[in-house]
Protein backbone atom coordinates (compact mmCIF):
# COMPACT_ATOMS: atom_id res chain seq x y z
CA UNK A 1 0.00 0.00 0.00
CA UNK A 2 1.31 3.46 -0.80
CA UNK A 3 2.70 5.93 1.96
CA UNK A 4 3.09 8.73 0.47
CA UNK A 5 2.14 11.65 3.17
CA UNK A 6 -1.06 13.51 2.35
CA UNK A 7 0.40 16.79 2.17
CA UNK A 8 2.69 15.93 -0.99
CA UNK A 9 -0.57 14.89 -3.10
CA UNK A 10 -2.47 18.62 -1.45
CA UNK A 11 0.84 20.29 -2.93
CA UNK A 12 0.66 18.39 -6.58
CA UNK A 13 -3.57 19.09 -6.42
CA UNK A 14 -2.15 23.07 -5.71
CA UNK A 15 0.44 23.10 -8.54
CA UNK A 16 -1.54 21.97 -11.16
CA UNK A 17 -4.14 24.19 -9.99
CA UNK A 18 -1.85 27.14 -9.78
CA UNK A 19 -1.21 25.84 -13.72
CA UNK A 20 -4.56 26.38 -14.39
CA UNK A 21 -5.31 29.36 -13.24
CA UNK A 22 -2.25 30.78 -15.08
CA UNK A 23 -3.70 29.12 -18.26
CA UNK A 24 -6.93 31.20 -18.06
CA UNK A 25 -5.30 34.52 -17.02
CA UNK A 26 -2.61 34.27 -19.51
CA UNK A 27 -4.16 32.56 -22.63
CA UNK A 28 -6.66 34.67 -24.68
CA UNK A 29 -7.93 31.87 -26.90
CA UNK A 30 -11.66 31.19 -25.15
CA UNK A 31 -10.62 27.33 -26.13
CA UNK A 32 -7.41 27.80 -23.78
CA UNK A 33 -9.66 29.62 -21.33
CA UNK A 34 -11.57 26.65 -20.39
CA UNK A 35 -8.90 23.98 -21.08
CA UNK A 36 -7.49 26.22 -17.90
CA UNK A 37 -11.04 25.68 -16.09
CA UNK A 38 -10.80 22.31 -16.69
CA UNK A 39 -7.75 21.77 -15.26
CA UNK A 40 -8.82 23.84 -11.98
CA UNK A 41 -11.46 21.77 -11.44
CA UNK A 42 -9.48 18.70 -11.84
CA UNK A 43 -6.83 19.73 -9.46
CA UNK A 44 -9.90 20.51 -6.38
CA UNK A 45 -10.85 16.95 -7.64
CA UNK A 46 -7.43 15.44 -6.95
CA UNK A 47 -7.47 17.08 -3.25
CA UNK A 48 -10.17 16.01 -2.01
CA UNK A 49 -9.16 12.60 -3.24
CA UNK A 50 -6.23 13.23 -1.19
CA UNK A 51 -8.58 13.85 1.63
CA UNK A 52 -10.40 11.09 1.32
CA UNK A 53 -7.08 9.05 1.34
CA UNK A 54 -6.03 10.44 4.69
CA UNK A 55 -9.12 9.99 6.39
CA UNK A 56 -9.96 6.85 4.65
CA UNK A 57 -13.62 7.86 4.46
CA UNK A 58 -15.46 7.66 0.74
CA UNK A 59 -16.57 10.99 1.50
CA UNK A 60 -13.81 12.37 -0.74
CA UNK A 61 -14.42 10.49 -3.62
CA UNK A 62 -18.35 11.74 -3.64
CA UNK A 63 -17.14 15.26 -3.65
CA UNK A 64 -15.46 14.14 -6.71
CA UNK A 65 -18.51 12.74 -8.24
CA UNK A 66 -19.84 16.39 -8.17
CA UNK A 67 -17.28 18.38 -9.01
CA UNK A 68 -17.21 15.45 -12.31
CA UNK A 69 -20.99 15.74 -12.90
CA UNK A 70 -20.56 20.22 -12.01
CA UNK A 71 -17.43 19.72 -14.46
CA UNK A 72 -19.48 18.12 -17.45
CA UNK A 73 -22.48 20.49 -17.13
CA UNK A 74 -20.18 23.34 -17.40
CA UNK A 75 -18.22 22.15 -20.35
CA UNK A 76 -21.28 21.94 -22.23
CA UNK A 77 -22.77 25.02 -21.37
CA UNK A 78 -19.36 26.67 -22.05
CA UNK A 79 -18.54 25.20 -25.46
CA UNK A 80 -22.01 25.87 -26.81
CA UNK A 81 -21.44 29.30 -25.91
CA UNK A 82 -18.25 29.09 -27.60
CA UNK A 83 -20.00 28.10 -30.65
CA UNK A 84 -22.73 31.21 -30.34
CA UNK A 85 -19.59 33.31 -30.08
CA UNK A 86 -17.94 32.36 -33.00
CA UNK A 87 -20.85 32.61 -34.99
CA UNK A 88 -21.27 35.80 -33.52
CA UNK A 89 -17.46 37.83 -34.02
CA UNK A 90 -15.86 35.14 -35.70
CA UNK A 91 -12.59 34.96 -33.91
CA UNK A 92 -11.95 32.98 -30.25
CA UNK A 93 -9.91 35.68 -29.35
CA UNK A 94 -11.63 36.84 -26.14
CA UNK A 95 -10.23 40.40 -25.81
CA UNK A 96 -12.26 41.12 -29.39
CA UNK A 97 -15.56 40.12 -26.88
CA UNK A 98 -15.63 43.89 -25.75
CA UNK A 99 -18.64 45.44 -26.63
CA UNK A 100 -20.04 45.92 -22.92
CA UNK A 101 -16.23 47.47 -22.83
CA UNK A 102 -15.53 45.50 -19.62
CA UNK B 1 5.42 1.77 -4.24
CA UNK B 2 5.81 5.45 -3.35
CA UNK B 3 8.50 6.33 -6.58
CA UNK B 4 5.16 5.92 -8.37
CA UNK B 5 3.32 8.91 -7.50
CA UNK B 6 6.25 11.28 -7.60
CA UNK B 7 6.29 9.82 -11.36
CA UNK B 8 2.66 10.31 -12.60
CA UNK B 9 2.92 13.62 -10.64
CA UNK B 10 6.15 14.64 -12.43
CA UNK B 11 4.14 13.93 -15.33
CA UNK B 12 1.24 15.34 -14.98
CA UNK B 13 2.67 18.75 -14.12
CA UNK B 14 4.93 18.69 -17.14
CA UNK B 15 1.60 17.76 -19.33
CA UNK B 16 -0.30 20.60 -17.60
CA UNK B 17 2.63 23.22 -18.30
CA UNK B 18 2.63 21.90 -22.40
CA UNK B 19 -1.65 22.73 -22.30
CA UNK B 20 -1.15 26.02 -21.34
CA UNK B 21 1.90 26.72 -23.21
CA UNK B 22 1.13 25.21 -26.56
CA UNK B 23 -0.54 27.27 -29.45
CA UNK B 24 -2.03 24.29 -31.22
CA UNK B 25 -5.49 23.57 -30.09
CA UNK B 26 -5.29 19.67 -30.91
CA UNK B 27 -2.12 19.34 -29.58
CA UNK B 28 -3.01 21.04 -26.01
CA UNK B 29 -5.83 18.54 -25.63
CA UNK B 30 -3.19 15.34 -27.00
CA UNK B 31 -1.41 16.86 -23.88
CA UNK B 32 -4.43 17.13 -21.16
CA UNK B 33 -5.30 13.71 -21.81
CA UNK B 34 -2.05 12.58 -20.83
CA UNK B 35 -1.80 14.63 -17.96
CA UNK B 36 -6.21 13.54 -16.80
CA UNK B 37 -4.32 9.96 -17.16
CA UNK B 38 -1.77 10.32 -14.86
CA UNK B 39 -4.04 11.95 -12.48
CA UNK B 40 -6.50 8.87 -12.83
CA UNK B 41 -2.82 6.96 -12.22
CA UNK B 42 -2.62 8.98 -9.20
CA UNK B 43 -6.39 8.23 -7.50
CA UNK B 44 -5.47 4.58 -7.95
CA UNK B 45 -2.62 5.26 -5.93
CA UNK B 46 -4.41 7.15 -3.48
CA UNK B 47 -6.96 4.25 -3.03
CA UNK B 48 -9.89 5.59 -5.24
CA UNK B 49 -10.36 3.13 -8.21
CA UNK B 50 -13.74 3.78 -9.20
CA UNK B 51 -12.65 7.35 -8.95
CA UNK B 52 -10.09 6.53 -11.25
CA UNK B 53 -11.84 5.08 -14.19
CA UNK B 54 -14.56 7.61 -13.62
CA UNK B 55 -11.77 10.57 -14.26
CA UNK B 56 -10.63 8.01 -17.83
CA UNK B 57 -14.17 7.68 -18.91
CA UNK B 58 -15.36 10.57 -18.33
CA UNK B 59 -12.75 13.06 -18.12
CA UNK B 60 -10.37 11.87 -20.78
CA UNK B 61 -13.31 10.44 -22.87
CA UNK B 62 -16.42 12.52 -22.98
CA UNK B 63 -15.63 15.79 -21.96
CA UNK B 64 -12.18 15.96 -24.26
CA UNK B 65 -14.50 14.46 -26.64
CA UNK B 66 -16.51 17.20 -26.42
CA UNK B 67 -13.68 19.60 -27.11
CA UNK B 68 -12.29 17.83 -29.79
CA UNK B 69 -15.43 18.23 -31.42
CA UNK B 70 -16.05 22.02 -31.14
CA UNK B 71 -11.64 22.79 -32.34
CA UNK B 72 -12.63 20.38 -35.54
CA UNK B 73 -16.10 22.87 -36.10
CA UNK B 74 -14.42 26.00 -35.27
CA UNK B 75 -10.95 25.24 -37.48
CA UNK B 76 -10.80 26.71 -40.90
CA UNK B 77 -10.39 24.07 -43.96
CA UNK B 78 -6.76 24.81 -44.87
CA UNK B 79 -5.67 25.07 -40.73
CA UNK B 80 -7.24 21.61 -40.82
CA UNK B 81 -5.55 20.29 -43.54
CA UNK B 82 -2.45 21.56 -42.27
CA UNK B 83 -2.19 20.17 -38.60
CA UNK B 84 -3.39 16.83 -40.26
CA UNK B 85 -0.36 17.33 -42.13
CA UNK B 86 2.11 17.98 -38.89
CA UNK B 87 0.24 15.14 -37.41
CA UNK B 88 2.35 12.50 -39.79
CA UNK B 89 5.53 14.47 -39.02
CA UNK B 90 7.84 12.45 -35.75
CA UNK B 91 7.74 15.42 -33.83
CA UNK B 92 4.64 16.30 -32.84
CA UNK B 93 3.32 12.94 -31.75
CA UNK B 94 6.84 12.71 -30.14
CA UNK B 95 5.74 15.21 -26.98
CA UNK B 96 2.75 13.46 -25.86
CA UNK B 97 4.18 10.10 -26.59
CA UNK B 98 6.85 9.99 -24.03
CA UNK B 99 4.99 10.46 -21.24
CA UNK B 100 1.99 8.52 -22.62
CA UNK B 101 4.58 5.52 -22.56
CA UNK B 102 6.14 6.48 -18.99
CA UNK B 103 2.17 6.02 -17.60
CA UNK B 104 2.22 2.35 -19.75
CA UNK B 105 5.51 1.56 -17.99
CA UNK B 106 3.82 2.15 -14.32
CA UNK B 107 0.39 0.50 -15.72
CA UNK B 108 2.48 -3.03 -16.57
CA UNK B 109 4.35 -2.49 -12.89
CA UNK B 110 1.24 -2.34 -11.29
CA UNK B 111 -0.27 -5.07 -13.33
CA UNK B 112 2.56 -7.07 -12.67
CA UNK B 113 3.33 -6.29 -9.28
CA UNK B 114 0.69 -8.77 -8.11
CA UNK B 115 -2.61 -8.27 -5.36
CA UNK B 116 -0.17 -8.29 -2.20
CA UNK B 117 1.78 -4.80 -3.34
CA UNK B 118 -1.62 -3.70 -4.92
CA UNK B 119 -4.40 -5.14 -2.79
CA UNK B 120 -7.61 -5.12 -4.75
CA UNK B 121 -9.96 -4.08 -1.67
CA UNK B 122 -7.44 -1.29 -0.36
CA UNK B 123 -8.99 1.85 -0.13
CA UNK B 124 -12.41 2.73 -0.49
CA UNK B 125 -13.88 0.55 -3.29
CA UNK B 126 -17.18 0.89 -5.39
CA UNK B 127 -19.10 -0.59 -2.31
CA UNK B 128 -18.55 1.06 0.42
CA UNK B 129 -18.52 4.55 -2.28
CA UNK B 130 -22.14 3.53 -3.21
CA UNK B 131 -23.49 3.00 0.43
CA UNK B 132 -22.37 6.21 1.40
CA UNK B 133 -23.46 8.11 -2.01
CA UNK B 134 -27.10 6.93 -1.92
CA UNK B 135 -27.06 6.69 1.35
CA UNK B 136 -26.60 9.99 3.39
CA UNK B 137 -25.91 11.94 -0.20
CA UNK B 138 -29.18 11.09 -2.20
CA UNK B 139 -30.14 14.80 -1.77
CA UNK B 140 -27.12 15.44 -3.37
CA UNK B 141 -27.29 12.83 -6.70
CA UNK B 142 -31.01 14.42 -7.71
CA UNK B 143 -28.89 17.94 -7.79
CA UNK B 144 -26.48 16.67 -9.87
CA UNK B 145 -29.35 14.65 -12.06
CA UNK B 146 -31.14 18.14 -12.34
CA UNK B 147 -28.04 20.35 -12.99
CA UNK B 148 -27.16 17.84 -15.76
CA UNK B 149 -30.57 18.16 -16.94
CA UNK B 150 -30.24 22.31 -16.79
CA UNK B 151 -26.68 21.91 -18.39
CA UNK B 152 -28.26 19.58 -21.59
CA UNK B 153 -30.84 22.29 -21.83
CA UNK B 154 -28.94 25.35 -21.73
CA UNK B 155 -26.38 24.01 -24.33
CA UNK B 156 -29.66 22.41 -26.44
CA UNK B 157 -30.79 26.72 -26.63
CA UNK B 158 -27.47 27.67 -27.00
CA UNK B 159 -25.62 26.14 -29.48
CA UNK B 160 -29.21 26.48 -31.84
CA UNK B 161 -28.54 28.65 -35.19
CA UNK B 162 -29.51 32.14 -34.23
CA UNK B 163 -33.19 32.70 -35.22
CA UNK B 164 -34.21 35.52 -37.73
CA UNK B 165 -33.99 38.81 -35.48
CA UNK B 166 -38.07 39.90 -34.94
CA UNK B 167 -38.92 42.90 -36.50
CA UNK B 168 -39.65 44.93 -33.45
CA UNK B 169 -36.12 44.57 -31.83
CA UNK B 170 -36.95 42.84 -28.76
CA UNK B 171 -33.32 42.00 -27.67
CA UNK B 172 -33.37 38.64 -25.91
Amino acid sequence: MITVPTSHALFLAGVLFLLGLMGVIVRRNIIFILLGLEIMLNASGLAFIAAGFHWGRPDGQIMFLFILAMAAAEVSVGLALVLQLYHRIHTLDADQADKMRG
Amino acid sequence: MNVLFYIAGAVAVFCTIMVITNFNAVHALLYLIVSLLSVALIFFLLGAPFAAALEIIVYAGAIMVLFVFVVMMLNPESQAIRSRKQLLHPWTWFGPAVPAAILLGELIYVLTAGSSTFPVNAGVGPHALSRTLFGPYVLGVELASILLMAGLVGAYHLARPEAPRAPEGDDR
